[in-house]
């Protein structure tokens, strides 16, 4: 038997369903590892007591013979944007201090339905808002991964943001899996950067319900896995039509491990040509290629297409997304619950409130957003925004017509260093830039390990699917996970 | 009925545009699942969503979303099958949102008209601009504590239609007869119950003057939220009057929100347009457009009451009424429900005239509203059914309805009690006439000689003789045989 944190989802499923362990036994190692692991600042909340017994829970229905299939017994992190009845929540911000929320969310409702875990809270950029898990009030995570050459070698690196604690977990081994949530990239690009699997759902595919909102259009939660066969699972507990969520699609959930035949023959895959940016890593374009070329001898078909309007993509994110925190982020006033700072009028509180409870990107955000609605200027940014995102969401339309799915990298560099690009906002949003897109079109993406930087860093590669047609994203990412062959827990360990 | 105001430059008229929030008669909040009866414990009808907790999201109540249908429809408006929710934003202790869920430029109702019923029994059209729904905020309470406010979320979300009007008015008068006219409208729709006292229905009125003849519209002032009609009439009053005078003086008017003191009966400046609020509106990503088949407006439709102006129609058409005393009677549903029970099986003159001449005058004295009305409609039904058969005269029936006032008692027990059965009897009638035609010789002698109008006279001696009880008919036709023969 192999060391019980080395296993994934569907091989503990196995292993729980043979005896060969509990998951209290499970839970335990994983509680073990948490407590070794600290360094990592992967969680902002431990929740070991309700992991033991929620892991009891399960090895009790178990034994009775009601066990709720593959996520029953599975210990998980749970990113710290998803509201946990009587567990602290705070969204990496100070102004949530002391939020114990008397409600669980939807999608952490429906994972513990399914039986699944919950070890603890995992760290995150404030709001969601960052592609390096540096903005959290409760300090930046580490990435496990080192690097093993180069500038960097040696360094504390970035894990990615802004769901850097869940995939840092995952990767370092102190979740067998986490859920995440995706605005521009905060699955894909940490799963990327920390060498896991990722998964965007189609916005609509999971309740928003519960989940601390960022920019409402756009957030959408998913699973952050060991493999592609894991995140089908975990997202098949994850999502669901619900009627507390207006914008959550009223569709069934199909059986998404099912839908992974391992046969992608014939299919149509597109290449996005605005893509190959100029001054694009040279080690990002072989990956590419690389996965284009294991994708062909699977026996798909290669089709270069157009999105014509893929350079205007993150501009227009950066006005949609920003716009909508603002009104957002509006209800965190010191009024009812969080920080409160006093203030000698109403005003006063809300500044001293604010300004001592968002941090710096937070606050820029903010600022950006209500630039962009403020009046004389709504038209020229907010309208013209939507009117572009339209035109992106059309060209996806467009070349979805003639392709099945559409592989490009996830993101444009390996994990760089703590500290790296803290000061230009700009050079860090443009981590993004392959994702926004998608997340604009309201598609789903997901990121798979498809190879290694020269410094031995872990890199993905995006696969994007029609709407609602997660079943082929996660085909097609299982024969690239299947071809790259990578044995990422070899070098998973930060210890090396 | 013009209102020009003499100014010392000329002749002015007043331009009235009212914005009035009516609270929609729902179990349920706009976006939530609270509940909404007023005067509950403070904070006692709040959802997680009314309270803005981090993830809640709203989800549309259909039954507000009926509620505006059916009041658009009311209002004779386009109802638009495509509306959009917008948030607009600013902060306030009693908003836990940070904004208003509200319509800004896809409203779900578009324009309408109503028809005002003036005091000189005209009738004028005001274009109504649109219906939007939007949530209702919180209430701040100042006066629980020296240092702090405390917040009451009861109201929060509750769902309001917001009513544009067209700036059609030019009178205090019209925009009063515009309040009553909408309120009534609501209450006969039972989307509102339109009571302002408590805050169910307010009003925002827009004020601008321009010289008479001009059609310009000049800067108004928006005055926030009376809570009367006649505060809204009074404050029409002063800010035309302070717009005349500023203009008079050489001065501008500046756009601004202003609030109406009732104990003064003046308005004041609340803030100035260079401290307005920049909303910011932009459509609610929390929602998606609100979209209704044509199939659900027609369903809504068929259930519509009978409103005011159609009732209003019918008495004068079917009842004969005159248009005023139409108007009148449906300008409450209550009233019209009250006079329709009276009027079944009746001449409905008659039961107007009563309703009018002498119920109201007995509301109006004790200060109470028709469902309150110490008479009830039954009662007074059979008052008039006893003038009809002749079993009492009108003028028995009078002092009949003073009595019922009194005791509550039904009239057939009181003209029982009282005796007051009216004499029919002809020979009884013939006694009391010989009887004052004897006493009367000096009026006799009056008659004779031309003075026809003596024989009132003897008719007041035969009613007086017979506590007022003979029938009057039978009463002249006897004393003129007698006189004349």
């Amino acid at each position: 038997m192999s060391k019980l944190n080395e296993l994934n989802i569907a091989s503990a499923r196995d292993g729980l369903a043979r005896g060969e362990f509990s998951a209290a036994e499970l839970t335990e190692v994983y509680i073990q590892a948490i407590q070794a692991g600290r360094d990592m600042n992967a969680y902002i909340t431990e929740t070991p007591d309700v992991a033991l017994e929620r892991a009891r829970e399960s090895d009790a229905r178990r034994a009775k013979g009601d066990a709720m299939g593959a996520m029953d017994g599975i210990p998980i992190a749970m990113k710290d944007l998803f509201c946990t009845e009587g567990v602290l929540t705070t969204a990496g911000s100070h102004i949530l201090d002391g939020f114990v929320p008397p409600y669980e969310s939807t999608v952490s409702a429906n994972l513990r339905s399914a039986g699944a875990v919950m070890l603890g809270k995992s760290n995150l950029d404030e709001f969601a808002m960052g592609s390096a898990n540096i903005t959290s009030y409760y300090g930046p995570v580490k990435n496990p991964w080192k690097a093993t050459s180069g500038p960097n070698q040696g360094k504390d690196l970035v894990p990615g943001g802004s769901s850097g604690g869940s995939a840092a977990a995952v990767a370092g081994g102190l979740a067998m899996a986490a859920t995440g949530t995706d605005t521009g990239g905060s699955i894909r690009q940490p799963a990327s950067f920390c060498g896991i699997v990722g998964l965007k759902p189609t916005y609509g595919r999971c309740s928003r319900w519960g989940v601390v909102a960022f920019a409402s259009s756009l957030d959408q939660a998913g699973p952050m896995t060991k493999t592609v066969q894991d995140a089908a699972i975990m997202l098949g507990a994850m999502a669901g039509h619900d009627p507390k969520d207006s914008t959550s699609a009223p569709l069934p959930v199909p059986d998404f491990e099912a839908l992974m035949t391992g046969d992608v023959k014939g299919l149509t895959i597109g290449i996005p040509k605005e893509y190959k940016m100029d001054g694009m890593d040279p080690e990002i374009q072989a990956l590419w290629d690389q996965g284009i070329a294991w994708l062909k001898d699977a026996g798909c078909i290669i089709k270069e297409v157009s999105l014509p309007h893929t350079k205007y993509a993150l501009a227009t994110y950066y006005i949609v997304a920003p716009a909508e925190a603002s009104a957002n982020l509006a209800r965190y006033d010191g009024v009812r619950y969080g920080l409160r700072v006093p203030g000698d009028s109403l005003d006063d509180m809300y500044m001293n409130t604010r300004g001592a409870g968002f941090g710096e990107e937070v606050q820029r955000r903010i600022l950006i957003g209500t630039y962009a609605l403020s009046s004389g200027y709504y038209d020229a940014y907010y309208i013209k925004a939507q009117k572009v995102r339209t035109l992106i969401s059309n060209d996806f339309k467009t070349a979805f017509e003639s392709v099945d799915a559409i592989l490009t990298p996830t993101a444009p560099s390996a994990a760089f260093a703590l500290g790296e690009k803290q000061e230009d906002p700009v050079a860090m949003y443009l981590n993004d830039v392959f994702t926004v897109p998608t997340s604009l079109a309201g598609l789903p993406g997901m990121s798979v390990p498809a190879g290694f930087s020269s410094t031995g860093l872990p890199l993905g590669l995006q696969v994007i699917g029609r709407s609602f047609d997660e079943g082929t994203v996660l085909n097609v990412g299982a024969a690239l996970e299947k071809a790259a062959g990578l044995n990422l827990k070899a070098v998973t360990g930060a210890s090396s | 009925m013009s209102y020009i105001l003499k100014g010392e430059t000329g002749d002015w008229e007043v331009v009235i545009g009212l914005e009035v929030h009516c609270q929609v008669i729902s179990n349920a909040k706009l976006f939530s699942g609270a509940a909404t009866d007023f005067g509950a414990e403070p904070n006692t009808q709040v959802s997680l969503v009314d309270a803005a907790m981090p993830g809640m999201l709203p989800v549309i109540n259909e039954q507000c979303v009926r509620q505006a249908i059916k009041t658009g429809l009311g209002l004779k408006a386009k109802i638009n099958t495509k509306s959009v929710f917008a948030r607009k934003n600013y902060f306030y202790a009693d908003l836990p949102q940070g904004y208003q869920i509200s319509q800004a430029d896809q409203p779900i109702v578009g324009p309408g008209t109503i028809i005002l019923d003036l005091a000189d029994g005209t009738s004028r059209e005001v274009g109504i601009e649109r219906l939007h729904l939007e949530q209702d905020a919180g209430k701040s309470l100042h006066d629980q504590d020296p240092t702090r406010t405390f917040i009451d979320l009861n109201r929060t979300g509750v769902a309001l239609m917001e009513i544009v009007s067209d700036p059609d008015m030019r009178s205090p008068e019209e925009a009063g007869a515009y309040l009553r006219k909408l309120r009534s409208i609501v209450r006969y729709l039972e989307t509102c119950d339109g009571n302002m006292d408590q805050g169910s229905m307010r009003c925002d009125v827009n004020v601008s003057v321009r010289p008479v003849g001009s059609t310009e519209l000049r800067t108004r002032a928006e005055t926030k939220n009376v809570n009367s009609v006649r505060f809204a009439m009074q404050a029409i009053e002063y800010e035309a009057a302070r717009q005349v005078a500023i203009y008079d003086g050489g001065g501008e008017v500046v756009q601004e929100t202003r609030l109406f003191d009732s104990q003064k009966g003046v308005t004041r400046s609340m803030r100035s347009k260079e401290h307005a609020h920049d909303y910011r509106y932009f459509p609610d990503p929390d929602l998606l457009p609100l979209v209704f088949s044509d199939d659900l407006v027609a369903e809504i439709k068929a259930t519509l009451p009978e409103l005011p102006d159609e009732r209003k129609d019918r008495y004068i058409n079917v009842f004969g009424l005159s248009p005023y005393d139409a108007g009148v009677l449906v300008a409450e549903k209550d009233t019209a429900m009250y006079f329709e029970a009276v009027a079944e099986g009746r001449d409905a003159k008659m039961a107007a005239n009563w309703v009018i001449n002498n119920l109201f005058a007995v509301l109006s004295d004790r200060g109470v509203g028709i469902s309150d009305s110490p008479i009830s409609a039954v009662d007074l039904g059979k008052l008039l059914g006893l003038i009809v058969d002749e079993t009492i005269s009108t003028k028995i029936a009078k002092d009949v309805f003073e009595a019922m006032l009194e005791t509550g008692d039904s009239p057939e027990k009181i003209v029982e009690d009282k005796g007051l059965k009216q004499i029919t009897d002809t020979g009884a009638i013939e006694a009391a006439v010989d009887a004052a035609i004897a006493a009367g010789t000096a009026q006799v002698a009056q008659y004779k000689g031309g003075n026809e109008k003596i024989l009132g006279w003897f008719v007041g001696q035969v009613m007086k003789s017979t506590q007022g009880k003979a029938n009057p008919g039978q009463v002249n036709k006897l004393l003129k045989d007698k006189l004349d023969n």
